[in-house]
C-alpha cells in the first residue's frame, strides 16, 4: 500500500507549505459525492491523526486515512499545466472513469 | 478536465463548486491580476510568464489592443491610444482641463459631462476604456484558474473619491465582473503582509510608482483600517528618475537635449536600464553618440537626492496630518516598483527609524493583498482571517444647508456598513419642495466639495417655516456606494437616491455599455472554446507522439505512418491559427486516424500480458 507523488507535485506542496507557513504536510483523501461517486479531498493538515497512514515523498508528507487509502492505494499525485490553467492531478489506478472535470471519480 | 489545488483542513470544495476569486491592482501604468491557489497567492502570468498588463488601450478599426502592443502604439497612434486612463475616471470635463495636463486626446463631453475620447471606434468613456483592461485581466484568469469567476476585489486609492468608486465599479460591471469589494490600495499593500492579523497598530503605506508618489498612514483597531491621512505628488514616480539620468548622459556627451522622440525613448531606455542594474551593482557602464562612461551609484542618488526629497516631504505632511508621531508607526509598507531603489529604501528607513518592509515584489505587493481578502470573501477561509476587513469612508458626506454651507451627515473614517440620519426643515412658509444636495468632502463650502447627485422632495404639506419635519437618512452599504432618502415626516412622503456621481455614468450610457459587453461576450466565448480546443489538441498530439516513439516501428507500417505523421502536421499548422473550427475538425481526423493504431497497441499488450501463462493464473 502505497502514495506517491511526483518531483513536479512534490516541489509545489513545499511552497505552498513554506507559503502557508505552517503544516504537517498534505492530505489525500476521498468523500462520497460528486457526478461520478466519489470527490478528492486535497487539503493542507495541521493535525495527524492516530489512525492515519504517513507517507513521506521527496521529503513531503503526505497524510491519508485509512478508508480513502483502500480507493487511492497506488495513486500518484502529479502537478501539471494545461495552457494558463495549472494544478494538482490525481492519477489513480482504481479510477473506473471519471465525469469528465476531474474533480469525482468511481471504482 | 478541472486541476485541483490544495484546500485549508476541512475545507475541500464540493466538485463543480469551487469559488474562484482574484484580486485585481487597476494601476495608473500598470494592471495585474492575482489569485490564492494552493495556499499561494501570486500574480497569474501570460502565455509568456509576464504577469504585468501595461494600463494601456489602442482602438483599431475592427479590435481593440490592451497592454505592451498597445503601450507601444503610443507615438504613433496617440489619438487612438489612451494611457493612464485611471487619472480620468470619475473625473469632469472640467475636472480634467483643471488636471493641467497637456493630454493629446480629442476630448468630447459625454451624455453626463465625463471627459470622453474620440477614437476609431467612436467616441470612448474613461469607463468603457478601463473596462477593456479589466476584461483582459478577467480573461486570464478564467483560463488561468479554469473556471468563472465568483468575483473580483479591486483595488482603488485611498483618496478616491465616491464618483471614481462607482466609476470603477461601473468598469468591472462592464467587464462582466462582480466586484466583491472596492479596496484601498494601501490597505491591500498591509493585507499582503498580513498586518491585518495584528491588534492594532500605526502602518504607514510608502508608494512611489513610475509616474505617481502616495503616502498613506493607516490606523488598524480591532480589524479595521482607517485611513488617517494620504498625501503624495501626482507628477513624481521612477520615470523622474530615468530623466534625471538622461539629462546626465547627455550633459556628459555634450549633446544637444533637443532629441527627435525615437533618439529620447532610446536614450530613456539606457537610462531606465541604468536605475535598474544600479539597484544591484555600484557602477554602470555607458555608451551613447561616442561617449563613452560610467555611472556610480553615489552619483546616481545625487541626481535623484532632490526628488527623494520631494516624496519626504509629503510624508512628514501626512504625518503631521495624522496627527502622530513618526515613531510611533509599527510598520512601513513598501509599494512601487521604485522603492527598488537603495537610496529610496534607506531615506524611508532613517525618516520612519525603522526597516521597511520590502520581502514582496513591490510591483506586485497590492494584487496580492487584494487575492487574499478576495479569497476570504468568497468564502474560501483562512484560518485566523474569517474576520472580514472593514473599509471606511474616504471622505466625509453630507449635503447643502442654506447659505452654501456642507453639513455632514457621516463623518470620514466611520466604518460601513453604516447608517445615519438627520432631521431638516423648511426655510419659508408654505415651502413644498426641498432641494436635497448631496455632497463629499472635507471643507465647509460647498463649492470646495464634490457634488455627487441632487434630488428633489415634492409634495410636502404647505405648513410655516420651520414646522416642516425632514428625515434625511444617509446608507452607505459594504460596497461603499451611498442611498440617500427624505422623508417628510407628517405626511410619509419620500424621495430617495442611490447616488449616481455627478461624473458618474447615466443609465442610458450604463445600458447602451452592457450591450455592448454583451456583444463582445460572443467574442469573449469563442476565444474561450479557441483555447479549449488548443489544448485539447496539444493534449493528443503529445499523446501520439509518445505513442509514435514507443510502438510505431513495431505495430504500423510506412504507408500508415506517413498517413499519421501527416495528420499531425496538419494539425500542428492550425494550432498557430485562430481559426477554432478548422483546429477541432484537425484534432478529429488525427483521433480518428489513430484508433486503429491504439487498438492495436492495446491488443498487444493484453497479449504481452498473457504470453507464457496459464488460464488459471491469469483467472486467479
Amino acid at each position: 500500500m502505497a502514495i506517491t507523488m511526483t518531483p513536479a507535485a512534490a516541489q509545489h506542496v513545499r511552497r505552498s507549505l513554506d507559503a502557508r507557513g505552517k503544516g504537517a504536510g498534505i492530505r489525500l483523501g476521498v468523500r462520497t459525492s460528486g457526478c461520478s461517486g466519489m470527490a478528492y479531498v486535497l487539503e493542507f493538515v495541521d493535525d495527524v491523526a492516530g489512525d492515519d497512514k504517513v507517507f513521506e515523498n521527496h521529503g513531503v508528507k503526505v497524510i491519508i486515512d485509512p478508508k480513502s487509502l483502500v480507493y487511492l492505494d497506488g495513486t500518484e499525485l502529479d502537478f501539471v499545466r494545461e495552457g494558463l490553467n495549472e494544478g494538482f492531478k490525481f492519477n489513480n489506478p482504481n479510477s473506473l472513469g471519471e465525469c469528465g472535470c476531474g474533480e469525482s471519480f468511481n471504482v | 478536465m478541472a486541476l485541483l489545488q490544495i484546500a485549508e483542513p476541512g475545507q475541500s470544495p464540493q466538485p463543480h463548486e469551487r469559488r474562484l476569486a482574484v484580486g485585481i491592482d487597476l494601476g495608473t501604468t500598470n494592471s495585474l491580476v492575482a489569485a490564492l491557489r494552493s495556499g499561494v497567492a501570486e500574480p497569474l502570468p501570460d502565455a509568456d510568464g509576464n504577469v504585468i498588463v501595461p494600463s494601456a488601450v489602442r482602438y483599431l478599426a475592427d479590435h481593440v489592443e490592451v497592454g505592451r502592443s498597445a503601450k507601444d502604439a503610443v507615438q504613433d497612434d496617440p489619438f487612438n491610444t489612451v494611457v493612464s486612463v485611471k487619472r480620468l475616471m470619475g473625473r469632469g470635463l472640467a475636472d480634467v482641463k483643471q488636471l493641467g495636463e497637456q493630454l493629446p486626446y480629442r476630448f468630447v463631453a459625454g451624455e453626463s459631462q465625463m471627459p470622453c475620447i474620440e477614437t476609431v471606434q467612436g467616441v470612448k468613456s474613461p469607463v468603457e476604456i478601463s473596462a477593456e483592461i479589466l476584461r483582459v485581466l478577467r480573461l486570464r484568469a478564467e483560463a488561468s484558474l479554469g473556471g468563472e469567476l465568483v468575483g473580483a476585489v479591486i483595488t482603488v486609492p485611498a483618496y478616491f473619491d465616491d464618483a471614481q468608486r462607482q466609476a470603477t465599479k461601473d468598469a468591472a460591471r462592464i467587464a462582466g465582473l462582480n466586484v466583491l469589494r472596492l479596496l484601498n490600495e494601501p490597505t491591500a499593500a498591509a493585507v499582503a503582509y498580513g498586518l491585518d492579523r495584528q491588534a492594532e497598530g500605526l502602518v504607514a503605506i510608502y508608494d512611489l510608482g513610475g509616474g505617481t508618489f502616495d503616502i498613506s498612514i493607516l490606523r488598524l483597531t480591532r480589524g479595521v483600517f482607517e485611513v488617517l491621512a494620504t498625501g503624495g505628488d501626482s507628477a513624481l514616480g521612477g520615470d523622474d528618475f530615468d530623466h534625471a539620468i538622461a539629462d546626465w548622459i547627455l550633459a556628459q556627451a555634450g549633446v544637444s537635449s533637443d532629441l527627435a522622440p525615437g533618439a529620447q525613448r532610446t536614450l530613456l531606455k539606457i537610462a531606465c536600464d541604468t536605475k535598474e542594474a544600479l539597484s544591484t551593482t555600484e557602477s554602470v557602464a555607458l555608451e551613447y553618440g561616442g561617449w563613452r562612461g560610467s555611472l556610480g551609484r553615489a552619483v546616481f542618488e545625487e541626481l535623484i537626492e532632490s526628488l527623494i526629497a520631494r516624496s519626504l516631504k509629503a510624508c512628514r505632511r501626512a504625518i503631521r496630518d495624522a496627527d502622530i508621531d513618526a515613531q510611533a508607526i509599527g510598520a512601513v509598507v513598501m509599494v512601487g516598483g521604485s522603492t527598488r531603489v537603495p537610496r529610496v529604501r534607506q531615506a524611508v528607513g532613517e525618516l520612519f527609524g525603522r526597516q521597511p518592509l520590502t520581502d514582496i515584489d513591490p510591483d506586485k505587493v497590492v494584487a496580492i493583498g487584494a487575492a487574499i481578502q478576495a479569497d476570504t470573501l468568497a468564502g474560501n477561509g483562512r484560518d485566523g482571517s474569517e474576520l472580514l476587513l472593514l473599509d471606511v469612508i474616504p471622505l466625509s458626506l453630507g449635503l447643502e444647508t442654506m447659505g452654501g454651507l456642507m453639513e455632514k451627515i457621516i463623518p470620514r473614517n466611520t466604518t460601513i456598513p453604516v447608517a445615519r440620519a438627520q432631521d431638516f426643515t423648511t426655510y419659508k412658509d408654505g415651502q413644498t419642495a426641498m432641494m436635497v444636495h448631496v455632497l463629499q468632502g472635507e471643507r465647509e463650502l460647498v463649492t470646495d466639495c464634490r457634488s455627487l447627485a441632487r434630488f428633489e422632495l415634492h409634495g410636502i404639506p404647505p405648513m410655516v417655516a420651520g414646522a416642516a419635519k425632514i428625515r434625511v437618512t444617509f446608507q452607505v452599504d459594504a460596497d461603499g456606494l451611498l442611498n440617500v432618502a427624505a422623508r417628510e415626516l407628517a405626511s410619509g412622503i419620500e424621495a430617495t437616491i442611490q447616488v449616481k456621481p455627478s461624473y458618474g455614468l447615466t443609465d442610458g450610457e450604463i445600458a447602451r455599455m452592457l450591450e455592448e459587453s454583451l456583444d463582445k461576450a460572443g467574442a469573449d466565448k469563442a476565444m474561450r472554446a479557441l483555447r479549449e480546443r488548443q489544448v485539447e489538441a496539444r493534449r493528443l498530439l503529445e499523446a501520439v507522439a509518445g505513442a509514435l516513439q514507443a510502438d510505431g516501428e513495431r505495430l504500423l507500417d510506412a504507408e500508415e505512418r506517413a498517413a499519421i505523421e501527416l495528420q499531425i502536421s496538419e494539425l500542428q499548422q492550425a494550432l498557430d491559427g485562430q481559426d477554432g473550427d478548422l483546429l477541432a475538425r484537425r484534432t478529429k481526423s488525427l483521433s480518428d486516424i489513430t484508433d486503429a493504431f491504439a487498438a492495436r497497441r492495446m491488443d498487444a499488450s493484453v497479449q504481452a500480458a498473457l504470453a507464457g501463462r496459464r488460464l488459471d493464473d491469469i483467472e486467479e
